[in-house]
């Protein structure tokens, strides 16, 4: 147990860490959820990309 | 797989996806281990208790640094080789950056204070730290206010490099000018000056927050490349080219 005169200085450096790890993994999380969500959309509205309609292309040939 | 595979999009997608599980795992695995580690390391002869916040605060100024090292070889390979990949990787890992070096500007302050009798000194250390902060800052707005992604790749380079003159003054502020921090003691002629009850949580804690950074600079990598997809479909969309 941490105690004593220079606990509240640990206490609060490790705290701001593991807050600043959080943040970072739940920005990380957020915005790959919010990127695929708009990806979806978009084709769901008819918009490919040119790559993905070669790639489909030449499957149908292969 | 070759490594010039990496260069297309999709089968860096395509791996990540493969990988990140993994390094999630070992990632969560070793922090708990360091932090175990940490809590039951002694407490220094001369510092107390204190010393645990360095088990904090050494990895996080380490990889405030080492980010920045990874964003001038991104910078690079946008100037000189074009590669696809490598302005995503500098936009992935400048927030990780700016956060890494937050943290190590307050938990040294906070360190600061019980060892030196204050939270901040306009040393060369701490000076030149919170001007790589800025600079992390500055970085993050120029790709925010240019909205061509290529454009804005090349200025964000261009900075990234002058930049980088920045880190060797950090790393050697403690022996060119009289300053609060300690001279090196850990890389140095004569090998670490600190025991190896201190040492070992202190390298696995530095081991823990660099695959911390690995896995969240791959994922924000990723979520960068769908950023541009999704840009580049909502701008054939708007031509009528969708």
């Amino acid at each position: 147990m941490l105690t004593g005169t220079y606990a509240p200085f640990i206490v609060s450096a490790y705290a701001l860490t593991a807050l600043a790890v959080t943040a970072l993994i739940v920005w990380v999380v957020t915005d790959y959820r919010k990127q695929q969500t708009m990806l979806r959309d978009l084709e769901a509205r008819g918009a490919t990309r040119r790559s993905s309609r070669t790639e489909k292309h030449s499957e149908t040939i292969a | 797989m070759a490594l010039i595979d990496l260069a297309n999009p999709t089968r860096f997608l395509a791996l990540t996806a493969r990988v990140l599980p993994w390094l999630i795992g070992i990632t969560a695995l070793l922090m708990l281990f360091g932090l175990q580690q940490s809590y039951m390391a002694p407490d220094d002869y001369q510092q107390g208790a204190t010393v645990k916040i360095m088990f904090v605060h050494v990895p996080n100024a380490w990889l405030s640094m080492f980010v920045w090292i990874v964003m001038t070889a991104a910078a690079l390979g946008t100037l000189v080789w074009r590669h696809p990949l490598a302005d995503v990787a500098a936009k992935a890992a400048a927030p990780l950056g700016a956060a890494f070096t937050f943290v190590a500007l307050v938990t040294g302050s906070l360190w600061g204070r019980p060892t030196w009798g204050t939270y901040w000194e306009w040393d060369a250390r701490m000076t030149s730290v919170l001007i790589l902060f800025l600079m992390y800052l500055g970085l993050i707005a120029l790709w925010r206010a240019v909205e061509d992604p290529s454009r804005a790749a090349r200025a964000a380079a261009i900075l990234t490099l002058v930049g980088a003159i920045n880190i060797p003054i950090i790393k050697f502020s403690v022996d060119w000018w009289n300053t609060l921090h300690q001279p090196a003691s850990l890389i140095r002629s004569g090998g670490a000056a600190i025991h190896s009850t201190i040492l070992i949580p202190l390298l696995i804690m530095a081991l823990a927050f660099s695959l911390l950074f690995l896995t969240l600079h791959l994922a924000a990598m990723r979520n960068e490349i769908l950023r541009r997809r999704v840009r580049t479909l909502q701008m054939m969309q708007a031509s009528g080219r969708a």
